[in-house]
Parts: structure tokens; sequence; C-alpha cells
């Protein structure tokens, strides 16, 4: 069999259904394969896209993507999407084609070190030496990808490889003597926890996107049901837990809510679950919950302690663990009364300080309320994707996420121009369902180009451009912190929106009134196809509340 | 701290509980690294000191008895470093089989070191007595010049560069440490 078409049996053995990629001279061979194989594939207009694509589709579905590139500019163009999908831990596979063998190293025409430029950025890699370990790799590549700490996997394929042909044999097993992600959690190690949960007075749940990326959602609700425990979640847990009721606090961290900031300053008890103390969510490292026993709980053991020292460390997959955890506190029987001081405490802070924001009086759209009319023209049912910067930071306080995989964003490289592609994966995935992306009118130009795929895959994603005229996270930071000094943050009158997405086979369409908003999105969104929807939203409006840079919880302002 | 029975009303304090790692231990730590033995993997190890501002004081990479494992013995300051970070990173590269972190106590550290001095007449006699305390080897003699071969801890050969400084050392090659578990079990 022609190696090239044992790529496809592999790919059809790991359940893809879907490729996202661009050829070139390096990976020909394994693109004439696509035109006997039955795994579909989507030409996307820039690798990056592609990319970006292969990680919405697998937030949005939970199963591994896969993108391809060739080699030189190809794979360097999928440095971002590497990078974004190490850095939120997504599955996602990178096929990258290779000069021939016997060139490497001759800066032969097309040639990157593509294993060496992306090292620092995958969580693992492979260059294929000979044709018959093709197969073999493909499985070690998605079996890494997937399982553990989900991340990205390159595999980096010469092209003189792929054209080899060899006698395919299906492979069913996969040996990595160096890699045995610990599973199981440690049964001491829970119990311990549990009790401690019971000798808490001031307890929160703090959960992270590893609770979306482990399947953990119900279980996470199990736990917190098993008493009135608090819930916070950082930006990439939105949806694990539902954005209402009692114990939902909002999301914490530098844009989060007062009340998620100041239950975790005071809290006694810090359960972590699948999230990873960033920076941006603790502030100020030496006074972050400063009265605060940790409970850490994650895939990754070096997770632990890396940045706050855990008192309970349980390594182990989230969706076995809390179970185990819900029932060893149940057991307990613990008084729920001793909450009952905090409870009042944080009941007191939601009333003092709910997000809010200024309305306008006039048709003037403010960028909050046009992620309100989002969420009721969509019910707060569609799979929401956004770009980076400040609607980014508004979907996630304003747009209430009670299921999981709803909320597709980059969080932890915060990489303008995710929106677009992404929004093309999760949709890909998940055709039945509505996806809007909420885009910034900067970060939208960043890939702007993948509405030709839309239109000409037919991937009917509606794109609500928040369109403030300017770089508006960059302008806040500058109107803050630098005297409002600003530097290179508008970005004028061009393009025009409406005729580009025209231009590539969309819909356009432009809202400037607050009072039809709601019916104007939700006829938009009805609208067959994919859709352009520029939006036309006040300039200068700040996200807030806000922790400084630097600052402790306590510090918020706004 | 004894942990009771699932479900029993024993109670614990929240007082009671410490964070037991991520602490810096402040001494030299001799990681002992088996590795596959494969293209790029020491970049891979050497890589992410880098990215994750690591120091690398020493690296010894060599062969094992089994064709596909290597081995790389680095030292890393501990007194910078939370090691138990160093290693759960190490641990998370795919091909990385195994880490000891080398008690010193129950393990034996070398280093091979080649001193090259600028010596004649008198000061020969005297370098010569030098390098006889340090058990040290003449390896290679000229009208201008010796070279020494000593082996020995990181502490002695160090020890023995200072002696020979003041006499006009020309160079100087150390291997980096390499270090074996003492007693019948494996390293
Ligand atoms: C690729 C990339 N370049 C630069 C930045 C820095 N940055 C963060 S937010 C932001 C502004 C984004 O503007 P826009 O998409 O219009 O969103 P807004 O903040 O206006 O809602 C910039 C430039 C980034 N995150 N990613
Ligand atoms: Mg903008």
């Amino acid at each position: 069999m022609r190696a090239v078409d044992a790529i496809m049996e592999c790919l059809k053995a790991e359940g893809v259904e879907v490729v996202f990629g661009l050829p070139g001279g390096a990976n020909l061979p394994t693109y004439d394969a696509f035109v006997d194989s039955e795994i579909k594939h989507i030409l996307v207009r820039h690798e990056a896209g592609g990319g970006h694509a292969a990680e919405g589709y697998a937030k949005a579905t939970g199963k591994v993507g896969v993108a391809f590139g060739t080699s030189g500019p190809g794979a360097t163009n999928l440095v971002t999407p590497i990078v974004d999908a190490m850095m939120d831990s997504v599955p996602v596979v990178f096929m990258t084609g290779q000069i021939r063998s016997d060139l490497l190293g001759t800066d032969g025409f097309q040639e990157a070190d593509t294993i060496g430029i992306t090292m620092p950025g995958v969580k693992h890699s492979f260059m294929v030496t000979k044709a018959e370990e093709i197969p073999r790799t493909i499985h070690e590549a998605f079996y890494i990808a997937r399982s553990g700490r989900p991340g990205p996997v390159v595999v980096d394929i010469p092209v003189d490889i792929s054209r080899g042909e060899i006698d395919y044999v299906p492979v069913t097993d996969v040996s990595l003597p160096g890699y045995q992600p610990n599973i199981e959690g440690n049964a001491k190690q829970i119990r311990q926890a549990a009790k401690a949960l019971a000798a808490a007075k001031r307890p929160v749940l703090y959960v992270g996107g590893g609770v979306v990326l482990g399947n953990a959602s119900e279980e996470l609700r199990a736990l917190a049901s098993s008493d009135r425990f608090p819930v916070t979640s950082t930006l990439m847990g939105l949806g694990s837990f539902p954005a209402e009721g009692q114990q939902w606090l909002g999301m914490l961290g530098m844009h989060g809510t007062r009340t998620a900031n100041y239950s975790m300053d005071g809290a006694d008890l810090i359960c972590a679950i699948g999230a990873r103390f960033d920076d941006r969510i603790t502030g100020k490292l030496d006074e972050f919950a400063p009265n605060a026993k940790f409970i850490h709980i994650d895939v990754d053991p070096a997770e632990i302690s890396k940045n706050v020292p855990a008192h309970i460390p349980i390594v182990g997959d989230v969706k076995s663990i809390l179970p185990r955890l819900t029932s060893e506190y149940r057991a307990i029987g613990a008084d729920s009364a001793r909450l009952d001081g905090w409870l009042t405490t944080i009941e007191g802070w939601k009333k003092e300080f709910p997000l809010t924001y200024s309305d306008t009086t006039d048709s003037e759209i403010r960028p909050q309320y046009m992620v309100e009319a989002v969420y009721e023209a969509t019910g707060g049912d569609a799979i929401i994707c956004s770009d980076v910067g400040q609607h980014q930071m508004w979907v996630a306080q304003y747009y209430h996420f009670t299921e999981p995989r709803r909320w597709i964003n980059s969080g932890g490289l915060g990489t303008m121009g995710f929106g677009l592609p992404a929004a093309i994966g999760a949709k890909v995935g998940c055709p039945d369902q509505d996806v809007v992306l909420v885009a910034g009118d900067g970060s939208i130009q960043m890939n702007i180009q993948e509405l030709a795929a839309c239109a000409e895959e037919g991937i009917a994603v509606k794109v609500l451009i928040m369109n403030n005229g300017c770089l508006g996270m960059v302008r806040q930071w500058q109107e803050l912190f630098w005297q409002k000094r600003y530097s290179h943050v508008h970005m004028g009158d061009y393009p025009d929106f409406v005729k580009l997405a025209e231009a590539y086979g969309a819909t356009g369409i432009r809202l400037t009134e607050k009072g039809t908003l709601v019916e104007d999105l939700r006829a938009a969104i009805a609208t067959p196809g994919p859709v352009v929807v520029d939006v036309r939203v006040t300039e200068e409006e700040n996200v807030y509340p806000m922790i400084s840079p630097g600052m402790a919880a306590r510090d918020m302002v706004g | 701290m004894m942990i009771s029975e699932s479900g029993t009303s024993e109670k614990l304090s929240l007082e009671e509980l410490h964070a037991s790692v991520g602490v810096r231990s402040g001494r030299k730590h001799v990681l002992s690294i088996l590795v596959e033995n494969k293209p790029g993997v020491l970049t891979r190890v050497a890589g992410l000191f880098t990215r994750r501002g690591f120091n690398i004081d020493t690296l010894a990479v060599g062969p094992t008895d089994d064709d596909a494992v290597s081995r790389i013995t680095l030292t890393v300051d501990g007194a910078v470093h939370p090691i138990d970070q160093v290693t759960k990173q190490l641990h998370k590269l795919v091909n990385v089989l195994k880490i000891r972190d080398l008690e010193p106590a129950d393990s034996l550290a070398r280093e091979l070191a080649l001193f090259k001095v600028t010596v004649d007449g008198p000061q020969r006699s005297e370098v010569m007595q030098i390098c006889d305390i340090f058990r040290g080897k003449v390896v290679d003699v000229s009208k201008e010049s010796v070279i020494f071969e000593v082996t020995g801890t990181t502490e002695k050969i160090t020890a023995f560069d200072q002696m020979l400084k003041p006499f006009g050392l020309v160079e100087m090659m150390r291997t980096g440490e390499i270090a074996i578990a003492r007693g019948r079990d494996e390293t």
C-alpha cells in the first residue's frame, strides 16, 4: 500500500472525520491520497486558519482535531495554533510535510526545522524517518494528544518517506515507555480532601478548563451540590458549572467579579479543580488568597505547586476523582450550617457588587449590551466563540454559560485571529448547533480570509463583529496605565465589513440601533449560510471590574 | 497524619495542613536521567531547561548497556530552582524514561578534568607534588607545559584548580559529573 493511503487508514482508525489544511510541494503525496479517501478535507486559506479550526473542532467536540500543512512556510504558519493548543491543552495532531530527507540540513527549498521551531510549544513531536514507521507514529501522536493532559503533537514527514510503499498492518496498540499519564487519583488524598472540605468554614471551588477537557461537568455539579459549596471558574472553565443560582460566584481573575475575587481572598479552603493558578487569576502572588489552604486536583503533576503550594495534591483525571471526592464528602455527613456565615457574606457581595455598566439612553449600543442582546437572541443556547480583547471579556462576563464546550476562546495564549477559524471548526464538528462568533474588529482581520472557506464549504457561522473602531483592550490599558497617550490603537474606517463579507460570498449586515438589536441579531443568526454582522458599539468603554496587573484581588477597581 | 476510615466523624483541622512541595532544597542536585536514544532528545531536555528558566550547572551524556537508552547526568542548583518542578517538567517529556534525584549520601559522583599548566624549573616539582596529593596523573609533558588528569568529586576538582591557578594555568577541561547509586540497587 502507498504510505499515504496508510495515513488515511490510520486517520480513519482514529475516528477522524475531517482534516483542515492547505497543500504544498512537501505534502503532495498525502494530498493525492485525499482524492480517494472518505476523510473530509476542508481547504483553508492560511495554515493558521487550519490550525485554529482544528482547535475549535477539538474544543467543541472533545475529539482530536487534525491540521495539515506543507514544509517551510506551511509549517511556520502553524506555529501560532500549535502554541495556542499547548497553552489551552487542546488535543490536535499537526501533520507537516518536510523536504526530501537527503536534502535535510542543506537549506533546501522550503526547508524549515519544523521539529526544532515547534519543540518548546508541543506536547510531543515526531520526525518520521522510515515509511514503515508512519502508521505507528500516527497512532502514537493521537494517543499522546488526547490522553493525560491533552495537547498538540506534531508529525513531520519528509516527502520521500511519504512516497514510500509499505505493508500496512493496522496498529492496535501503542507502546510509549516514557509516557504513562497518572489518572487514578490517590484514595488517601481524596479522603483527606473530603475531610478538609468538611472542616472548612469558608470553602470555594475554583474550577478551570480541566473540568471541560476532562468532561467532568456533571461530576463537578454533583460535588457542588453535595453541600452548598460556592463555585467560581476561570475563563477556560466557563460552562462547566451553570452561570446562575446561589452557588455561582461568577468568573474570577483580572476581569472576574468582585464576589469571586473577594471569595478567594477570604476563603479558608480553596479546592482547585483542573485549574493552574495563572497570573491572570492570582494577581500579586504573595497576596493571593492569604487565608486559604489548597486542595489541587490536576491530571498534570507539574501543575501542582508550580505557582501556589498545594496542601492536598491529587494527581489524576477529574472525571474519576470528583465522584470519589463527592461520596467521601457525603459519607462524612458534615454539618452544612457551618457555611451559613460565609454564604451570607457572599450574598452581601453579590448584592453590593453586581456586574454593571452605564447603559445609554439613546440608540447607541454599549458593548456589554451587545453581549446581553446576543444572549437574548440565541436563548443562551449557541456555541459561542470569540477572538481576543475586550469583547472576549465582556462575553465571558455577560453571556451566562450553562453547559460545557459552548464557550470557545483562546485563553492561555490570547491569540487574536483565533475566533473565525475556531468557529469554523466548531460548526463542522457540531453542524446541528448554532455557532456564533463574537469577534473584535481588530482580531477578525487576522484570519478573515477564512470567510472564503465558509462560503465555499457552506459553513454557516454567524460572525458578530463588536466594532469599537479600535484595538480596544490595548486602548483601555493606554487609557488606564499610560495616561491616555494613545499609540496605534485606532483602526480608522476600513475595511467596510459589509462589503467585505459580500465579496467573500457571505451575507453582510450593519447594525447601529440599540432598540432593535435583539430582533436584528435574531434575524441575522437565522439567515442561512455564513453571515457577518458589523455591530457598531461605543468606542471608549472599559472592561470592569479589574485587578490591575501585579495587584491583589482585594484591590479591584471599577 | 493518620487517615481514618471513610465516613468517620474524625475531624481534620485545616491548621494541621502543610504544603510540602515547591520548596528550594538549598543544595546541588545530581539528576540521573534515562532517556530513549533518539535524535533530538538532548535538545528536548536542554530546551526544557531554557524555557522554564532553569540553569544546568553540568551535563554529561553517555550510552548505557542498552543501545536504545542513553543516560543524561545533570546537576542543578536546588537553591535557585524548586527541584520537584524541574523533575516533574522533565517527566513530561515523552522520551524521558526515568529520573533519579541522587541523594548525596546514597550515591557516588565523579568528574574528570584535564589541566594544562606552563611551568619549568623548581615550580615544576612543586606542581607535581600538588598533583600527587590530589592523586592526579601527569599525562603529557613538554618543555614548557604539563597536562594533569584528575578525577574526583566536583569539590576536589575545584580545589585542585584553585591550587594550580597561581602557576600559569593555560586551560582546564571538565566533563561534568556522572553519578551512580551506592550499593546493589540500580541507579
Ligand atoms: C496576535 C496578537 N497580537 C496582539 C495582541 C495584543 N492585543 C490583545 S487585545 C488586542 C486588541 C484586540 O482588538 P479587537 O479585536 O478589536 O478587540 P477589542 O479589544 O476592541 O474588543 C490586542 C492588539 C494579541 N492578543 N494577539
Ligand atoms: Mg475592537
